[in-house]
């Protein structure tokens, strides 16, 4: 019925224990293979700043960084993690003073704030890939990112005021 | 609806000296307003100075935002003009969400873009009521008179140089006696309102802190997903070994004849249910369709009617007499909300209360619901409001609420209610499919008659009849049709307008080719004309004034310098909850259909906050952009077609054209800023793409037009 991206197989069905390396920290959990790393963060580990969107990544507003890459949490499955490094948004600086923060608050991005996190977090991947991002490459790597707000000129206006291009 | 006056106050005052429970101190965010924090002596009292403001001695001012906090800003914009009339230095507030209690707070709603508007008068007073308390404590204190007395930042000072700070004052100030004839502060001395101020949730949003009604948890709670059929249908069958045996689930239970619920340890466990459990339904109705109900609506557009909305003169003498008649039909598609955050909501039901938790725009009405429902009191009843991870009309219908509350009662425990994005996308509640039908007369160049007739999907009042052109014409009609369907339908962004703005935005240009004016000259006119009609009838019932209408396209036509630059332009403009605003779309002529910039002029009286403003502005842009281009939802065999963002296209950061924003300086009372720029985008925007390819769209979205003309290239 549902464009749920994984089908559910019999081993599936049991919870498992998954020992994850979450913002610098090791996190045990015991979850069932298949689901998906938004949920292990939301439900299990009460990290509730990624947000679920869509569950098929077409929004981005689950978006977390693993291994330094920015990855769609909701159709990513906790079996697949191994020993990964996992980056959300409660991990992304020490005293919200990431240079996106930063910018984030000097142009007063958001309107709800529902897809920030995910914004944020695919905008800092981008800018840490290439440090001089051009708008056209900002609105590139972020076409992935929906704002139902429409907040999309300040996001691009914060993204920009960090770039060095 | 009352606006909150003094007697309110007067009802609700609490004369609490330093008693404040603990619970309050707990809701503290020192940092939340400012981005470096004023180092102070910690508090040790508080005193609540009326139903909005509480004083710490240490100079901290809470200030309780009443209304449903949606993206537009109120929680910042609201407290703001509290903290003017106070006259106490931004930095040294702290704003909370107020709980929903009508005892204290009334009109608390986020619809129609009427907070700021409908609050205005009240929390000014507030403000300044606590203001004026002050001061008089401070000259009691001192012996003098109140009126030698002046304040700033949070200070009373005195003729001789005294000066106390208001947490010092505030004990003294709240067993006053109120006063009932407070005087406001004369706009032009305004410091806080029209200087921006940073959204004080910012910095949760940006650290991912919980705070939307998704992230809330409760110990012992438990998850719930609710199954709909398509619209009309009924469970036949519930096959759920399956699903029930997914370890996770807790149960899967039939709520009635259509709802069937999976109760999960967690969300994932109840999405995953969702997939494997098999429901048979009795029908599915064919005849609920796009296709169907787009015959249907046809149909009603051409069934005579004498059931005007107005009627004005003689339309059909002024049709007989015409050189040309001009007819076009423009026609809307269904429309999701497509909140990023789907519906949920939490609801523990217990023996002597209802604790609810959650996004909602309209906590009262669903507190009466949900009371009703339960057959409980209204005041048994309690709902926190979360911030709402986007809401453009979908949170005024508490039935996600109500289901909570209804799996709670069922199952005996505290339930998270969470939607998938495709229950979002399938349940309804939409913008109403609709067409529209106009026709205009002209005579030797002038429009002398015009006939406005809509049919809409469960709405019976499908237009504004008297709003523009209407009182511009001495010959003009309106009629309204609803075309009866079980799909359900809502308020989406700016209800109606939100579509109609464009049809007739973009038949008046049309019109004013065919009688040669250029489309300025031509509703400036126009305006003119109803300007002069309402001054010799004042009984011409006209919603909008013509003066303000004109002064946003003048403003705009300076600022995008119409019809002087080499580029394609579009004008259009509209008056919708109490403000006006005038866009102009500009289409660099290499690229004949991409949008590269749109200007915006908007009346709508003092901004409260002009960088929340601009935000808000030019969300309500491109998202009238946004939709008008891409925006469609089909339903096909009782179900929608489209169930998520793969196949539901919505405007994304690439197709974003630069959006300059404008305010006319003003010092009228403010008027509502959350939808009005909304509806006058797809106007420009159509407009100008006829300039740029010489197509008239007459269709949503746009994008099929669009495809078309670049394969024709």
């Amino acid at each position: 019925m549902d464009n749920l991206i994984y089908l559910v197989k019999s081993e599936d069905k049991f919870m498992a224990a998954y020992n994850l390396h979450i913002n610098g920290a090791i996190k045990e959990v015991d979850v069932a293979p298949d689901t998906p790393l938004l949920w292990v963060l939301r439900d299990h580990l009460k990290l509730v700043g990624t947000k679920y969107g869509c569950g098929i990544a077409q929004c981005g507003a689950c978006t977390v960084h693993i291994d330094g890459d920015a990855m769609r949490s909701c159709v990513y499955p906790v079996s697949k993690i191994g020993d990964s490094k996992i980056t959300t948004i409660e991990g992304l600086s020490k005293n919200m003073d990431h240079p996106l923060q930063k910018a984030w608050i000097e142009h007063d991005v958001p309107q709800c704030g529902y897809c920030q996190a995910g914004q944020i977090m695919t905008a800092a991947a981008l800018l840490q890939e290439n440090k001089n991002a051009s708008e056209e490459d900002i609105a590139l790597a972020m076409s992935g990112n929906l704002c139902r707000c429409s907040a999309y000129l300040k996001i691009k206006e914060a993204i920009l005021s960090v770039s060095k291009a | 609806m009352k606006e909150q006056n003094i007697d309110i106050q007067r009802r609700t005052f609490l004369k609490i000296n330093g008693i404040v429970g603990t619970g309050f101190l707990l809701g503290f965010n020192f940092y939340s307003c400012q981005e470096a924090a004023v180092i102070r002596e910690p508090a040790t009292s508080w005193t609540d100075m009326n139903a909005f403001l509480n004083i710490a001695n240490n100079g901290l001012v809470t200030i309780m935002s009443p209304n449903p906090e949606i993206g537009q800003g109120v929680k910042t914009s609201m407290p703001m003009i509290i903290a003017e009339e106070l006259d106490v230095d931004w930095k040294d507030v702290v704003v909370e969400q107020a709980p929903f209690d009508n005892k204290k707070y009334t009109r608390q709603v986020a619809g129609g873009s009427q907070s700021i508007r409908k609050g205005w008068k009240s929390l000014r007073t507030a403000g300044a009521t606590a203001r004026d308390m002050l001061v008089t404590a401070a000259a009691l204190q001192w012996d003098v008179d109140k009126k030698d007395c002046r304040t700033e930042k949070g200070i009373v000072y005195g003729p001789e140089g005294q000066s106390l700070s208001y947490g010092a004052l505030a004990a003294a100030a709240s067993a006053l006696e109120i006063p009932d004839d407070v005087k406001l502060k004369d706009p032009k001395d305004f410091s806080i309102i029209g200087k921006g101020q940073m959204n004080v949730d910012l910095t949760s949003i940006i650290t991912g802190e919980p705070l939307f009604g998704m992230d809330y948890t409760q110990e012992g709670m438990v998850y719930a997903n609710v199954i709909k059929g398509p619209f009309g249908a009924s469970i036949q069958k519930i096959q759920d070994s399956e699903a029930k045996a997914i370890e996770g689930v807790i149960d899967v239970i039939r709520l009635d004849d259509e709802r069937v619920v999976i109760i999960g340890q967690d969300t994932w466990s109840c999405f995953k249910a969702k997939k494997v459990l098999q429901l048979e339904w009795d029908q599915v109705d064919e005849q609920i369709d796009s296709a169907v109900i787009d015959e249907g609506l046809h149909a009603l557009l051409q069934k005579q009617s004498q059931d005007y909305k107005r009627n004005d003169g003689d339309v059909d003498k002024a049709f007989k007499e015409a050189d040309q008649i001009v007819e076009r039909v423009y026609e809307a598609p269904f429309l999701a909300h497509n909140t990023m955050a789907p519906m949920n909501f939490f609801a523990h039901v217990t023996a002597d209360k209802v604790h609810c938790v959650g996004p909602i725009q309209t906590p009262e009405w669903t507190q009466g619901r949900i009371a009703k429902l339960l057959d409980v009191p209204d005041e048994k009843v309690h709902i926190e409001m979360t911030r709402m991870g986007g809401g453009f009309g979908r949170r005024l219908y508490g039935d996600f609420a109500l289901e909570a509350c209804e799996i709670s009662q069922k199952i005996g425990q505290a339930v998270k209610v969470v939607y998938t994005r495709e229950d979002d996308m399938r349940g309804g509640i939409y913008r109403p499919a609709s067409k529209y039908k106009f026709r205009a007369s002209i005579k030797d160049g002038l429009l002398t008659g015009y006939e406005l007739v809509g049919a809409s999907v469960n709405d019976g009042n499908c237009v504004r009849a008297n709003n523009f052109p209407a009182g511009a014409l001495d010959n003009y009609r309106v009629i309204a049709h609803r075309y009866e369907s079980p799909i359900t339908v809502g308020a989406w962004r700016a209800p109606v307008t939100n579509f109609l703005a464009y049809a007739e935005q973009s038949f008046m240009d049309e019109l004013a080719e065919k009688c040669g004016k250029d489309p300025v000259r031509f509703r400036l006119e126009l305006l003119d004309k109803a300007s002069s009609r309402s001054q010799e009838n004042s009984e011409l019932a006209l919603d909008y004034d013509p003066q303000k209408f004109k002064g946003v396209i003048e403003d705009v036509v300076k600022h995008a310098r119409f019809g002087k630059v080499d580029k394609h332009q579009g004008l259009s403009a509209y008056y919708s909850h109490n403000t006006y605003v005038a866009e102009v779309a500009d289409i660099d002529k290499a690229h004949p259909t991409r949008i590269e910039k749109i200007h915006c002029s908007i009346d709508c009286g003092i901004v409260i906050n002009p960088t929340g403003a601009i935000n808000q502005a030019q969300g309500g842009v491109i998202d009238g952009m946004g939709h008008a281009m891409y925006g469609e939802l089909t339903i096909k065999n009782g179900s929608s077609v489209q169930q998520n963002f793969d196949a539901y296209r919505l405007i994304r950061m690439p197709e974003v054209p630069e959006v300059d924003i404008h305010f006319v300086e003003s010092l009228n009372d403010p008027t509502g800023l959350g939808e009005p720029t909304l509806p006058p985008a797809g106007g420009a925007v159509a407009n100008a793409i006829y300039r740029s390819t010489g197509t008239r769209i007459y269709q949503q979205p746009f994008i099929k037009e669009i495809a078309t003309l670049e394969k024709l290239g």
